[in-house]
C-alpha cells in the first residue's frame, strides 16, 4: 500500500482546508495510506519570489527534513510542486550537504493531478456526479515548471454528467502571482477580469482551478461582480462524482 | 497622388510619451492609466494573442521546436561567453570586405560617430529602416537636431515619427494604435481625405517614401544578426524599406550592439529558423538580407561606403556580470511580450523604455539603473509564459527574483517591507507561531466578512487586494485543525 504524505501548502490549509480532507480521501479510496506530517508549515516560496532567498532557503531545509520519511509527497497546488522540484534547486545550488536530500525530495513530491495520472494511473469514467455540469478549466501557471500539460482536462473529462467547456485563453495567467496582485492592484485586476469574462463566456456553472492562490484571486473576482460561478479544486469535484462526503471526517 | 506636405519631418521625440531622462519613473501611473484605456486593452488582446497562436503554430511544424531552443540559447551563450574573440574576427572580417567598424562605448559616442560620418561623407537626406538600438540611444531625434532630413521608413516607424510617439512593441511599434487613429493621423498630416482602408493608407505612405527613398545619400540600418565569420549583417523585415535603405544610398550605416554577434552563417540558420516564427508565427519575413560591405567592382548595387557601428551602452557590464549574462541572448522576437499577461493590459509605453515586456523588466532595470525601474522586476506575476516561449531559452522568471534579490541587499526597498518579511519567515519556521498567526488572522479577517463569507476590506498593508476583489473569508478550522480533531 502505498504511503502518501499530504503536503497541504499555507493557502489550502487556511482557505481551502476541504481541498485537502478530498485529496487525501481521494487516495485512500485509490488504495493509498495518507499520512499528514503536522510540523509542516510553509515551503518558502513568498519568501523566494520576493527575493529573500536566506529567509527561503531556512524554511527548505525545514521542510527537506520533515518530509524526509516518506515515499511519496502530494499537493493538491502546482505552485508549491514546483517550488520543490524547480526552485529548492537554485535556492541549495552552494550547499553540498542539502544536495541529496533535496534530490530525493525532487523526484518523490507530486502534484495532486500529477499524481493521480502518473502514479496512480486512475481511471475516472467509472463515476459520474449526480447531475450534469458545465465546467471549464483554467490551466494554472506553475503547471508549465513541472510539465504537466493537459492531464487535468483529460480526467476532468472522463467523469461522467461533466459537459467540458474549453476555456478561452485557457492558459494566460489569472493574476494572482502572489503580492503582485496585492502591490499593482490596477494590474493584476485587469488580468483577473480577463479571466472571468472568458470563463462567463463559456457558459459553464463551474470552472476547476488546481490552486488555492489563483482560487482566491478568481472566486474573488466573480463575487465582486456578482457572478455566480463556482470555483474548485478537481479534487471537490471528484468527491462530489465519488460520493465522498468533504465536510466531515 | 499624395501631396509632398514637408520636406523636414517632425522631430520623433518631441512628444516623448514618458521622458526617459526624467528623473523619477512613475510606473504606478502609467501601468494603471494603460490598464483602464479599454481601446488599448482592445487592441493589445487581438495583436498579441494573434502573435502569440501564430508563433504555436508554426513552431510546431519545427520536427524538434524545443531542442531546437535549447541549440538556439546555446550558441548565444557560446557567442557571448567569447565574445571578445568573436568581435575581434566580425572587425577583421568586415574590414576585409572594405568596410569600416566603429566602436560605440555609449549612446552618445554612437550618435556623434554616425553624425561625423554623414558629415564627412557631405550627406544630408537619410532613410532609416526599424532599429530598436536606434530608439535606445535616440540616434533619429539627434541626427533631425543636426539638421539632416530624416525619415523613418519602416510603415509604423514612419507612423511614430509622424505622430510624435513612440514605439510600444519590439515588433510590432504601433501596437497600441487601431486603424481609426492611423486613419485620422493621416488624414491630418497629409491633408486628404479621411480613410481607413489600410490598403489605401499604406499606399499614400509608399508613395511618400519612394520619394524619400529615391532622393537619400545615407542610408541608416539596425541589424539582426552580426556574423563574425563573414563579417556581414543580417536584417529580416516585412516591408522591403531596410533592403532600399541598404541599396540605394551613397553611404550605409548600420548601428548593431554588439550581443548581436553570431559565430557562422550556419549559426545564422537556426536563428532564422527560429526568429520569424516566434515573433509573429511566420515561417520567415518577406526581406531576409545578409549584407557586408561597400560596392564590389563590377556590382551594380550597393553604397560607396560601408560602416558599422558596434554599441556597448551598458552591455559590457551585464557581460562581465555572470550571472545577468544570459540575458544578452536576446534577438529580439518579441515572443515574451505577446505571452505576458501583464504586456497584454498594460502595453510597451508603461515600461518607459524601448526595451518593454518581460524581456524588458530584465533589461531596463540592467541597462538603465536598478534604483529608477525598481517596480519592474515586481509587476511580474512569475506566470512563467515569457520563459515558455523564449526561442534562446532565457530564464526571465529566475532574473526577475534576482533582480528582486538584488532590490532588497542594495536596500532599494523599504526597511519596513524587508523586516515585516523577515519576521513573517521566521515565524513560518516554527509551528506553534504558524498556528497562532493563523488563528489571529483568521479571526480578524472572519471579523471583516460580517457574516456574508465575505471580505469588501482589508486592512492597509493588504488593502490592494480589496481594491478591485473580494477575499472569502477562511473557514472556521484549517486543515491542521481538521486532522487534530479527527486523530
Amino acid at each position: 500500500m502505498p504511503q502518501v504524505a499530504l503536503f497541504i501548502t499555507c493557502l489550502t490549509d487556511q482557505f481551502y482546508p476541504q481541498v485537502g480532507v478530498a485529496v487525501a480521501k481521494i487516495l485512500e479510496h485509490f488504495g493509498c495510506q495518507v499520512v499528514f506530517p503536522e510540523a509542516q508549515t510553509c515551503c518558502g516560496q513568498p519568501f523566494f519570489n520576493n527575493g529573500f532567498p536566506s529567509e527561503a532557503r531556512a524554511l527548505a531545509t525545514r521542510m527537506i527534513e520533515i518530509f524526509a520519511p516518506y515515499r511519496h509527497i502530494v499537493t493538491p497546488s502546482g505552485s508549491c510542486c514546483a517550488m520543490v522540484r524547480q526552485q529548492y534547486h537554485e535556492l541549495l545550488q552552494n550547499d553540498p550537504q542539502w544536495q541529496k536530500p533535496m534530490n530525493d525530495l525532487r523526484s518523490k513530491t507530486y502534484e495532486f493531478v500529477e499524481y493521480l495520472d502518473k502514479v496512480l494511473k486512475v481511471d475516472l469514467h467509472q463515476f459520474k456526479l449526480p447531475a450534469v455540469q458545465e465546467i471549464t478549466y483554467h490551466y494554472t501557471c506553475h503547471l508549465r515548471g513541472i510539465g504537466v500539460k493537459d492531464e487535468g482536462v483529460r480526467l476532468l473529462r472522463q467523469i461522467g454528467n461533466v459537459e467540458f467547456k474549453p476555456l478561452e485563453k485557457t492558459d494566460q495567467c489569472c493574476g494572482f502571482g502572489g503580492t503582485f496582485a496585492i502591490k499593482y492592484p490596477a494590474i493584476s485586476g485587469a488580468i483577473v477580469e480577463d479571466k472571468i469574462n472568458c470563463i462567463a463566456r463559456t457558459g459553464a456553472q463551474t470552472v476547476i482551478c488546481n490552486d488555492a492562490g489563483c482560487t482566491l484571486n478568481i472566486s474573488g473576482m466573480c463575487h465582486r461582480r456578482k457572478m455566480e460561478t463556482r470555483v474548485k479544486h478537481i479534487a471537490e469535484l471528484m468527491a462530489e462524482a465519488m460520493g465522498i462526503d468533504i465536510q466531515a471526517w | 497622388m499624395a501631396s509632398i506636405v514637408q520636406d523636414q519631418l517632425p522631430d520623433p521625440n518631441a512628444n516623448a510619451v514618458s521622458d526617459p531622462h526624467a528623473a523619477k519613473f512613475d510606473f504606478h501611473s502609467l501601468s494603471v492609466k494603460a490598464a483602464g484605456d479599454e481601446r488599448l486593452t482592445n487592441a493589445l488582446n487581438a495583436n498579441t494573442l494573434r502573435q502569440y497562436e501564430g508563433r504555436r503554430e508554426r513552431l510546431l511544424e519545427l520536427p524538434d521546436p524545443d531542442g531546437m531552443r535549447s541549440l538556439a540559447g546555446d550558441i548565444k551563450q557560446h557567442t557571448l561567453d567569447h565574445l571578445d574573440y568573436y568581435l575581434e574576427q566580425f572587425q577583421s572580417s568586415v574590414e576585409g570586405n572594405g568596410g569600416r567598424v566603429h566602436f560605440a562605448h555609449d549612446g552618445a559616442a554612437a550618435r556623434r560617430i554616425i553624425a561625423e560620418i554623414a558629415k564627412q561623407a557631405g550627406c544630408t537626406r537619410v532613410i532609416k529602416s526599424k532599429s530598436m538600438t536606434s530608439e535606445e540611444i535616440e540616434l533619429a531625434h539627434h541626427l533631425q537636431a543636426e539638421g539632416l532630413d530624416l525619415v523613418e521608413t519602416d510603415l509604423a516607424e514612419f507612423i511614430l515619427q509622424i505622430s510624435h510617439d513612440k514605439p510600444s512593441h519590439l515588433v510590432a511599434p504601433v501596437m497600441h494604435k487601431d486603424r481609426a487613429s492611423i486613419a485620422r493621423l493621416f488624414n491630418e498630416y497629409f491633408k486628404t481625405p479621411y480613410n481607413d482602408d489600410p490598403p489605401t493608407l499604406t499606399a499614400q505612405a509608399r508613395i511618400f517614401l519612394r520619394n524619400k527613398f529615391r532622393r537619400a545619400d545615407l542610408g541608416i540600418t539596425g541589424g539582426n544578426f552580426l556574423i563574425a565569420e563573414t563579417g556581414q549583417v543580417c536584417v529580416v523585415e516585412n516591408e522591403g524599406n531596410a533592403r532600399q535603405s541598404v541599396t540605394t544610398p551613397r553611404v550605409l550605416v548600420s548601428l548593431v550592439g554588439i550581443e548581436k554577434l553570431v559565430p557562422r552563417l550556419a549559426d545564422l540558420a537556426v536563428m532564422l529558423k527560429l526568429l520569424g516564427r516566434s515573433a509573429t508565427g511566420q515561417v520567415m519575413t518577406v526581406y531576409t538580407s545578409i549584407f557586408g560591405g561597400p560596392r564590389l567592382g563590377g556590382e551594380k548595387d550597393g553604397p560607396e561606403e560601408f560602416h558599422i557601428v558596434l554599441l556597448d551602452n551598458g552591455r559590457t557590464e551585464i557581460l562581465a556580470s555572470r550571472e545577468y549574462r544570459e540575458t544578452l541572448r536576446c534577438i529580439r522576437c518579441g515572443a515574451c511580450l505577446n505571452a505576458c499577461p501583464v504586456y497584454r493590459k498594460i502595453g510597451g509605453h508603461a515600461y518607459g523604455s524601448v526595451y518593454p515586456g518581460p524581456i524588458g523588466a530584465l533589461i531596463t532595470p540592467l541597462f538603465q539603473g536598478l534604483e529608477k525601474f525598481k517596480d519592474l522586476p515586481h509587476a511580474s506575476s512569475l506566470c512563467g509564459a515569457c520563459y515558455e516561449v523564449c526561442p534562446v531559452k532565457i530564464d526571465i522568471p529566475k532574473h526577475l527574483i534576482n533582480l528582486r534579490r538584488d532590490i532588497n541587499t542594495r536596500r532599494i526597498s523599504g526597511r519596513s517591507e524587508r523586516f515585516i518579511y523577515k519576521a513573517w519567515a521566521w515565524g513560518m519556521k516554527s509551528p506553534w507561531v504558524y498556528y497562532v498567526l493563523g488563528i489571529l488572522q483568521k479571526f480578524d479577517l472572519r471579523r471583516r466578512a460580517h457574516k456574508t463569507g465575505w471580505i469588501r476590506s482589508l486592512p492597509p498593508f493588504v488593502a490592494g487586494w480589496t481594491q478591485v476583489r473580494d477575499m472569502p473569508a477562511p473557514p472556521k478550522r484549517t486543515f491542521h485543525q481538521i486532522w487534530k480533531d479527527r486523530t
